[in-house]
Parts: C-alpha cells; sequence; structure tokens
C-alpha cells in the first residue's frame, strides 16, 4: 500500500512536469502576448514591462526559470491584475470553487444513490423506468440550459432565490444544484448497474439464506460491492465538476477559480493560466490516489501494487 | 473442415448484425430516438432550402423581439431574426462539430490502441503510460487554451475536441486487440505474409467493431456538449455563424425578458443529446449483449 502511494506520488513528477510543458509552449506560440493591447502601448514601455517579467529573455531561459519557480509554488506575478500574486489569485478563488464542487457531489451523492438503490431493487418496473428515464433527461440537459432556467423560474418569475453571487446560503442552492444535478443521474446509473451486478452473487444469496432482513442484505452488504463503480467514477467526476463550474460560475456571477482561469486565458495572463492549470493538475492527481486507495480499502479483490 | 461447418460459421458470422438489428427494433425507446434523429437532422440539413429558415441572419429591426406566434414558430431574437431558422441553422453546426470530432477521435483513438494493443511489451506500455498521463489531466482547460491562443474557428473546434476525446477509445479497442491478437485467424494471416498493418486494419479492428461503434455513438452527444459548453463561453463558433451553445449563450442574457430566445435552443439541445444517448444506449444492448446494463 505505501509503495503503491509512493510511485503515485512519483508519478505526479513527470505527469506535471508534461503539463507544465505542453502548456508553456503552447501559450509561446502563440500569437500575441500579454502587453498587446487594443491601444498602442508605446514601444519603450512595453519593453520595460517585458523586461520587467523576464519576457525579453531566450524562451529557453524563460522556460528553466519558470520550471524552477513552480517547483517552489511561486508562479510569479498576474501579469493583468498588477499587485496581485498568482498564489494569492488562486489562494481566494479555490476555496469558493472547492465549496461549490463539494457541495455539488454531496447533493448528487444524496440523491443519486437512493435513486439508483431504489431502481436496481425494483428492476424492469414502472419505477426503475421512470428513474432510469429521468436519469438519461438529466444527462442530456447541459448545465449551460439548466442554470438560466432555474434563474428564470426562481429568481426571476417566483422570486423566491437570488439569481447571483455568493453571499449567503441562499445564493448557493441554485448554482449547486445546477452544477450537481448532472452527477445524480450518472450516478443513480452507476449504482443500479452495480447493485443488479452483487444481488446476483453467492454471498447475497447466502445472506438470504441465514434469514437476513431483506433491508439489511441491500443496505449492508449488497451496497458496499454495489457503490464500487460509483467510488471509481468519482475521479472523473471531481474532473468534469471543475470544469463545469466554469460555466456555473460565469453564470451566478460567483468569483471563483474556474472564473479567474477563463479571464486569465482571455486576457493571455500566462502566469495565471500556468498556475492555474498546474495547480489544478495536481488536485486532480491527488484526488484520483486517494480515490485509489479508498477503492482498495472497499474492494477486498482489489490489490495495490 | 466439412462443408456445413463452414456454413455455418458463415451464417453466424453474418448474423451478428442482424442479430443486433434484430435486438434494436424490439427496443421502442431506441427506434422512436432514432426515428427523431432522422427528423432533426433532416429538418436541419435541408434548412437552406426549406420555405422561410433559409436565411438565420435576416434581420428586421422594426420587428425586434416578438414570442412565438403566427409567421415566427418560435417568436425571432432582439434583431427581429427568426428564432427557427436560427436553431435549424444552428443545428447543422452542432451536428457537424459533433460527427466530424467524433471521427477525429475514432481514428486517433482505434489507431493508437490498436497499434499499443497489437505490438504490446515496451511500446504498449509507453503509449498507454501517455494515456494515462493525458488522463488525468483537466484536458478541457488545454481546449481552452488551444481556443483562445489560437483560432476560434470551427476547424480548430473539431481538432481540439477531437484530439482530447480520443482516451477511452484508445483504451477499448486496446484491450479487443489483445483479447484477438492471439487468435488462430490473426496467425493464419500472419503466416500468409500480410503486413503488420494490414493484420491490423483488415482483421483486428472489424472483429472489434461492435465496441467501437458503441463507444463512438456515445461520444457524439458528448462531442456536442462540450461544443456547446466552449459556445456558451464564446469559445466556440463565433458569430454571425451560430451553434445551439451560442444560440443559449444569446438567450441566457435577454431571459428575464424574451425567456424563448433559450428555452428553444436548450430544448433542441437537449432532445438531441437526449435521444443520441438513447439510442447509443439501446446499439450496446443490441450489439455487445456482455456490457449490457439489465
Amino acid at each position: 500500500m505505501i509503495r503503491f502511494i509512493l510511485k503515485r506520488l512519483l508519478w505526479m513528477i513527470p505527469t506535471l512536469w508534461v503539463v507544465a510543458t505542453i502548456t508553456f509552449f503552447l501559450m509561446r506560440a502563440a500569437p500575441g502576448g500579454p502587453f498587446q493591447a487594443e491601444r498602442e502601448i508605446p514601444a519603450d514601455i512595453k519593453a520595460n514591462l517585458e523586461r520587467k517579467y523576464g519576457l525579453d529573455r531566450p524562451v529557453g531561459e524563460q522556460y528553466l526559470r519558470f520550471l524552477g519557480n513552480a517547483v517552489r509554488l511561486d508562479f510569479g506575478p498576474s501579469y493583468k491584475n498588477p499587485g496581485r500574486s498568482v498564489r494569492e489569485i488562486i489562494a481566494s478563488g479555490f476555496p469558493v470553487s472547492l465549496e461549490l464542487g463539494a457541495w455539488s457531489l454531496l447533493f448528487a451523492l444524496t440523491l443519486g444513490i437512493p435513486i439508483g438503490v431504489l431502481a436496481a431493487l425494483n428492476q424492469n418496473k414502472p419505477i426503475d423506468h421512470l428513474s432510469m428515464g429521468a436519469a438519461l433527461l438529466g444527462v442530456s440537459i447541459p448545465d449551460f440550459v439548466l442554470g438560466p432556467l432555474l434563474i428564470f423560474v426562481f429568481s426571476l418569475s417566483l422570486y423566491w432565490l437570488p439569481p447571483a453571487l455568493w453571499d449567503g446560503p441562499a445564493n448557493k442552492i441554485l448554482p449547486i444544484i445546477t452544477l450537481g444535478s448532472v452527477y445524480v443521474a450518472y450516478i443513480a446509473r452507476l449504482t443500479r448497474s452495480g447493485m443488479l451486478e452483487i444481488v446476483r452473487q453467492d454471498f447475497i444469496r447466502t445472506a438470504r439464506a441465514k434469514g437476513l432482513s431483506e433491508s439489511l442484505i441491500v443496505w449492508r452488504h449488497a451496497l458496499r460491492g454495489g457503490l464500487l463503480p460509483v467510488v471509481s467514477f468519482l475521479g472523473p467526476a471531481a474532473a468534469r465538476i471543475i470544469t463545469g463550474a466554469v460555466v456555473i460560475e460565469k453564470i451566478f456571477a460567483i468569483p471563483g477559480l474556474g472564473r479567474s482561469f477563463v479571464d486569465g486565458a482571455f486576457n493571455r495572463d500566462y502566469t495565471l493560466v500556468m498556475g492555474v492549470v498546474l495547480f489544478y493538475a495536481s488536485f486532480l492527481i491527488l484526488f484520483n490516489l486517494i480515490v485509489d486507495v479508498a477503492y482498495g480499502l472497499l474492494d477486498p479483490r482489489v490489490r495495490l501494487t | 473442415m466439412n462443408v456445413t461447418a463452414a456454413t455455418a460459421r458463415i451464417e453466424s458470422g453474418a448474423s451478428l448484425w442482424s442479430d443486433a438489428w434484430r435486438r434494436l427494433r424490439k427496443n421502442r425507446m431506441a427506434v422512436v430516438s432514432g426515428f427523431v434523429l432522422l427528423v432533426i437532422a433532416f429538418l436541419t440539413v435541408s434548412a437552406p432550402i426549406l420555405p422561410g429558415v433559409s436565411d438565420p441572419n435576416r434581420q428586421d429591426l422594426e420587428l425586434g423581439a416578438v414570442p412565438p406566434g403566427s409567421g415566427h414558430v418560435m417568436g425571432t431574437d432582439i434583431l427581429g431574426r427568426d428564432l427557427l431558422a436560427r436553431v435549424l441553422h444552428g443545428g447543422r453546426i452542432s451536428l457537424l462539430v459533433g460527427l466530424v470530432a467524433t471521427m477525429v477521435s475514432f481514428l486517433i483513438g482505434v489507431t493508437w490502441g490498436a497499434v499499443a494493443g497489437y505490438f504490446g511489451g515496451r511500446l504498449d506500455n509507453a503509449m498507454m503510460r501517455f494515456v494515462d498521463v493525458l488522463y488525468s489531466l483537466p484536458y478541457m482547460f488545454l481546449v481552452i487554451l488551444l481556443l483562445v491562443f489560437f483560432s476560434r474557428s470551427v476547424l480548430m473546434l473539431f481538432v481540439a475536441l477531437g484530439a482530447v476525446q480520443w482516451l477511452t477509445m484508445a483504451r477499448i479497442v486496446r484491450g479487443q486487440v489483445l483479447s484477438l491478437k492471439n487468435q488462430e485467424f490473426v496467425e493464419a494471416a500472419r503466416a500468409i505474409g500480410v503486413s503488420h498493418a494490414g493484420i491490423i486494419y483488415r482483421h483486428l479492428i472489424p472483429n472489434a467493431l461492435g465496441p467501437i461503434i458503441v463507444y463512438a455513438t456515445l461520444t457524439v452527444p458528448a462531442v456536442m456538449l462540450q461544443e456547446a459548453f466552449l459556445s456558451f463561453l464564446g469559445l466556440g463558433v463565433q458569430p454571425p455563424d451560430a451553434s445551439w451553445g451560442v444560440l443559449v449563450n444569446e438567450g441566457a442574457t435577454v431571459m428575464g425578458l424574451f425567456p424563448w430566445l433559450v428555452i428553444f435552443p436548450g430544448v433542441a439541445l437537449a432532445l438531441t443529446l437526449f435521444c443520441l444517448n438513447f439510442l447509443g444506449d439501446g446499439l450496446r444492448d443490441a450489439l455487445d449483449p456482455h456490457l449490457r446494463k439489465d
């Protein structure tokens, strides 16, 4: 187990290096630069700016210096937010995005798992068809369609909830539902198929034969194995939630990291973009590692090597 | 092998597809979805020659935004452009991006997975490690970077979306090839001197087509969703062209006043994705009974 974790942590280094290199040269290859404004700035001011941020150096030197700083988690100052470092922007935006994402995932799990169990226990009955049809519908409605619709109904028509910002609990309800609903559907489908596979196995028949109550069989024995597909979905789900949050933060005007990233990309704020990409890549790798470890603990058949 | 056995083999070989077709036809929802998709495809493809909706950009500034009703089935937008025409023409772009980007991912993924699985060993290890590395990335961020820094053209969308969608396809094909490559027919092909490329493309991939087609079908809605996502951010299709994502984005900004501008494109997108997902599920059940999620 320890060896597995160490090996994966070591793999993180080349992975992050690949990410950093791809992103770095992608941005250097792109036409235009951070100080190319609509209104032309005088050449000597531009030269001063470029000197200040080290952009006048050879690309190779910039690359090495960037790598060296990144190792120390120093991504430099943001080009377009004067006086703020990339680290500060990440530190202020990420907690908001994390809160949004974590609540959405929690919302999806608490709703999706019971629906999936219910559908599996009533296989091929109306309740199964109904919930799986609804799940497929849920997968098919993009969050950026659902978000505006929810705002229209609950904010602009019924006046129940605020349509934007991230100030109090009332502000957070609509974004969390919007971002989480797609995953309710995915998780319900995964739970259902996982449960159906498990309830046919011998140990469930044994449990039944020794006279355990049906609810004990379902919640104690079957669910543990039946949830394994859901656990392995958590890794990709986290990646998609991070991406999805970009749009949700735009729709609901939430000051999260996703929005900073898109703004940074549009403004060619190289340092900010690099910082966010590397930060999220490390976050995802660590999250996937935790998921795999949890999977190994839950499934006795899996031996981590 | 005697004659009857040979005939039997030919029959069972040919009946995979007819079997699948029979199973698919029994799945009523999948058939309905397929039919709805055909209607949507027909309407969007023939939009330029249909009366009344041939020009999605014709403005009528005096008219402005009118709600759905006579003359304009889905109403008009702020510039007085007919929404039905814009939805149909937007659908052309959305569907085109979905299909072409799927083709791109199909070509890369199938080749990558087949080569890795067929040659095995160190090459396989290196190629699949590369896939693992890419898997753990927030790849949409890279797509966003590609589109921002280079060009926001439809062509770039094809490349960027196709280039990030092939990973799962590569894994599926590799798994299939691994289980096929040691069978006798491959050995026979090798014995009569068929080249590596010939074995991969003529013998291995055709035998793995079932799962490949199923996954490709499910890739189309995924790609369309991503295109809409990017267009919603203003990174995909650029005005005056419009995909469904662009229309939803435009509609969302004026939703309080003219709700139909977000509702109709949103419904068109959701309905198409719903049918594609249903058809993909049905195809999976029909072509690949092992994977059946019953």
